[in-house]
């Protein structure tokens, strides 16, 4: 019966993933030499985009942290202050018309635009800003510590953060952060500005309208949502009433589409605008197709191998530094990450205040013999790897496997589903682990936060960092950490970051390995599409067909 | 079965109260079928939820992701009642399900009801087609193959059936999508319907080509008949391979019958014999086959829905399934288990209907 036959190859696949790279070779070769036939092309104010967003669980602002919801958020909703992308080190008021900040470093007053009006055609003024940042600290889902970090509670963020005219709002922090720390934190998708009147209107139990919220929409951005069919589809449509220049595209539709390949031949077709999650292959294939042209920027995301530091030999100062020498960077960066990703040493993904560009490590057998004979550990030893079964982690984890085997290292690949590969490493009881960290708002502490920060090593610990996960005790690096979360000179912060991450490269159990490039593939009829430096920075309504 | 259809003994009982006994016997026949479907139900639901909550995946992770401070994580968990024992989550989960109340997806935010209702119209479509193109092709094929056993018409069947069989279907709609999509462009592509009519259709029965009949609207027909055409089609020979190998098994079973060599003495016609008497008596195996083919497409093919993009059962119960959500998991498995119920039950009647010796009286 059919279903067994799947069942059957499910299987098949996760036992003989070479079988299964013969059959997309194949497959490959053959969408390789087939040329497009006739157009089937959407409709002109319509931009169709093939995009994998099952990720998506709810678009409510304040409860969203997924890289799609974020994409569809930084689309249709508005904030106090916005990335420059065109240089993401710096902001520019969205909402805010002018914000300053007090001498002693706790209060920030924004001056909001007048006359501004959400897609429901209520007011947006300094009071519904201020509902929506003590919304999003009283609901305190995931991102809400995005907020929270400045001292913002459930009980008092009604007086810590709030309109003192019609048009004016005062946000107080517990310290005097870095303003940049500050502001940055403001431009995540949590701080978006959300329709009191509508919310209220819909809220149920006092729940500030969450459970309406997660499948509807109640923004002022230049789109507006107007359906999520999970899996499916989302559409979003022009907001008539947005203060500034206008969508282009009068709907933007995503489609739910999970194959590269698909995506691949619904964008040959012209069936879809935009494709936004072809492998490297199919990227490659389409090089040489003039009807189709490619957009990229380097994202916020970093891979890289991580060493327990309860494994007696990888806690080894020596056996962390060796390891380091045992990766062929330019080798998996000339072919498993080409298009995809640009080989990166640091934990502060390039496009951050005070991201390095340092790469020292090169594959070096001899210096990592040298360095395990330091050790002890001249005859190597045996080790795991868990890691998620997909490319391009698996093909860099067959090449690590491969490399570190020529220093007597023997690492075993425990391949598996991804929530269950995470559920292991956040237990901590892994050996080595490879994946990758997405920066969850734009500034260096969201990173540092979780690489060089570890207040507690204990099982019981409450904060369980990345530090934490690999059991990495490092008081002094974490109190160098909260310092330059408090620099409010920016030069000296960046400074600061720049001596972290020299550290870091040094002694941490962390083997970085590359950063994330965003591709998408479009036809050569579509204008004005670059991708931003975060996710939440796609934007479509400048984006238009000619 | 057979035991309570033994008619009672001629005269041993007057005529009037003939009638109690055999009522009697069938309630009690209904009762204890009602108890097997009752049972049924019970295990399904106990062993999906067990093995849910032991498989090594973290349900909170995917309702907060990764990032998520720990006080948040403890909180969901909490809410989801996850901190309590296995047999009270369970006792709980049962109670609402009794009440109709069957949860809500952390997935999709939405009632799992509510998915359901939106995913499987679309594998139930899709699945309808495949099982119409498969039986309707692999029946004749087999008994053709049968008739002609050892010919070439046999070899080309047999052939026929292991490409079916064997072949990856991932592999197979990529290709087919490739050949007659992308270079022939005889029917469309991946997805239900063209982006164009999305919004334009208000789905009623979430079967496209009922919706867009109904509502006359014959352009939106086309579009929805040339998305479904193609993984149809594949399903079809999918479940064409399986059927026509396994009609021609019971073909040749039934073609060595002695009665099939009493008809031939007789001097029926060949046509007859094949058609009248050999394959009504194979037909009673096939409608099992056949039937289990059909439960087996409405539980939704992973792979072909991943390949054309098809919102089915199959992709929303693996995707749940992956991400620990197990309420969206328990829905669809209730749903796939009254499907194999209610088929089994279908066969059993026209089984009924094809075997005189089962007829009741």
């Amino acid at each position: 019966m059919n279903r067994f036959t799947e069942k059957e190859f499910i299987l098949a696949k996760k036992f003989f993933p070479l079988t299964r790279r013969l059959l997309c070779a194949s497959a490959a070769a053959l969408l390789a030499c087939h040329a497009p036939a006739a157009l089937a092309a959407t409709p002109k104010d319509t931009l169709v985009i093939a995009f994998s967003f099952d990720d998506i669980i709810t678009l409510d602002p304040a409860e969203a942290f997924e890289l799609s919801a974020g994409e569809i958020m930084g689309n249709s909703y508005d904030r106090l202050v916005r990335l420059n992308i065109s240089d993401p080190t710096k902001l520019t008021g969205d909402v805010a018309k002018s914000w300053t900040v007090s001498s002693d470093g706790k209060t920030y007053t924004f001056d909001i635009k007048p006359g501004l009006k959400f897609a429901s055609g209520n007011a947006l003024t300094a009071e519904e800003v201020a509902y929506s940042l003590q919304r999003a600290v009283s609901l305190d889902k995931s991102p809400a510590y995005i907020l929270a970090q400045f001292g913002f509670t459930k009980d008092n963020v009604k007086d810590k953060i709030k309109a003192v005219g019609p048009l004016k709002l005062t946000l107080e922090t517990s310290q005097a952060f870095a303003p940049t720390l500050v502001l940055n934190c403001l431009s995540a998708n949590v701080a978006a500005i959300v329709d009191q009147k509508l919310l209220q209107s819909k809220a149920q139990n006092g729940d500030w309208g969450a459970g309406w919220l997660k499948t509807h929409y109640a923004g002022s951005g230049p789109l507006k949502l107007r359906e999520w069919r999970a899996n499916e589809i989302v559409a979003l449509e022009r907001n008539a009433l947005y203060y500034g220049e206008k969508s282009r595209p009068a709907r933007v539709i995503y489609r739910q589409v999970k194959e590269s390949a698909t995506q691949r031949l619904l964008l040959e077709k012209g069936d879809i605008d935009i494709a936004r999650n072809l492998s490297p292959q199919d990227i490659a294939a389409l090089a040489g197709n003039a009807s189709v042209k490619l957009a990229s920027a380097p994202k916020g995301t970093v891979y890289y191998i991580s060493l327990n530091q309860k494994n007696a030999n990888l806690a080894k100062p020596e056996v962390r530094e060796a390891l380091k020498w045992l990766v062929d960077y330019s080798a998996i960066g000339e072919t498993l990450i080409k298009n995809i990703g640009v080989v990166h040493q640091n934990f502060l993904p390039l496009g951050l205040l005070g991201a390095s560009k340092e790469t020292p490590y090169k594959l070096d057998v001899a210096k990592a013999r040298a360095l395990l004979a330091k050790a002890g550990l001249a005859k190597g030893f045996k080790v795991t790897l868990d890691i998620r079964s997909m490319q391009p982690l698996q093909g860099i984890a067959e090449a690590f496997q491969q490399s570190a085997k020529r220093a007597g290292i023997e690492v075993e690949l425990i391949p598996g589903d991804g929530k269950q590969v995470l559920t292991k490493y956040r237990a901590r009881t892994h050996d080595m682990y490879i994946g990758q960290w997405g920066a969850d708002y734009w500034d260096p502490h969201s990173n540092a936060d979780t690489f060089t920060r570890n207040p507690d090593n204990a099982d019981s610990a409450k904060s369980k960092p990345l530090a934490w996960r690999n059991a990495w005790a490092i008081p002094e690096l974490t109190k160098k950490s909260d310092a330059a979360m408090l620099e409010r000179d920016t030069a000296k912060r960046q400074a600061m970051y720049e001596a972290l991450q020299a550290d870091f490269r040094q002694t941490s159990p962390f083997i970085m390995l590359y950063q994330e490039t965003e591709v998408a593939a479009y036809r050569s009829n579509v204008e004005g599409l670059k991708l931003g430096p975060t996710f939440d920075s796609n934007y479509l309504f400048n984006v238009a067909k000619r | 079965m057979t035991r309570e259809q033994i008619p009672p003994l001629m005269g041993t009982a007057p005529q009037v109260s003939a009638a109690t006994p055999r009522l009697i016997r069938r309630l009690k026949a209904a009762g204890r079928f009602a108890l097997v479907i009752f049972l049924t139900y019970l295990g399904l639901l106990a062993v999906t939820f067990f093995i849910g909550r032991v498989i090594p995946v973290d349900p909170v992770l995917a309702i907060v992701g990764d990032n998520a401070p720990p006080h948040v994580v403890a909180r969901v968990r909490e809410e989801l009642g996850l901190n309590q024992p296995l047999a009270a989550q369970f006792t709980v989960y049962l109670g609402k399900v009794l009440r109709g109340d069957f949860g809500t997806s952390v997935l999709t935010a939405n009632p799992v009801m509510q998915d359901i209702r939106r995913t499987f119209p679309a594998t139930l479509e899709l699945a309808s087609l495949g099982i119409l193109l498969g039986a309707g092709l692999g029946v004749p094929l087999g008994v053709w193959a049968a008739v002609r056993r050892g010919s070439w018409v046999d070899q080309a069947v047999r052939i026929i059936g292991l490409v079916g069989y064997s072949v990856p279907i991932f592999w197979l709609g990529l290709m087919a999508l490739l050949v007659f999509y992308a270079r022939l462009g005889w029917v469309a592509g991946p997805g239900r319907i063209d982006v164009a009519y999305e919004f334009t259709l208000t789905p009623v029965t979430g079967l496209l080509l009922l919706d867009t009949a109904m509502a006359g609207d014959w352009e939106a027909f086309g579009s929805a008949l040339a998305h479904l055409i193609l993984p149809a089609s594949l399903l079809g020979y999918f479940s064409m391979a399986y059927i026509s190998r396994m009609t021609r098994s019971f073909m040749l079973h039934e073609l060595a019958q002695e009665y099939i060599v009493t008809a031939r003495a007789k001097g029926l016609s060949e046509a007859r014999i094949i058609w009248r008497h050999a394959l009504r008596n194979a037909m009673v195996p096939l409608v099992t086959v056949i039937a289990l083919s059909y439960a087996g497409l409405l539980e939704g093919s992973v792979l072909t829905e991943t390949v054309f993009s098809w919102p089915g059962l199959g992709l929303y119960i693996t995707h749940s399934l992956q991400n620990a959500d197990m309420n969206a998991v328990l829905g669809g498995t209730l749903v796939i288990g009254s499907i194999f119920i209610a088929l089994n039950l279908l066969s059993d009647l026209l089984y009924r209907l094809l075997d005189p010796r089962t007829h009741l009286r």
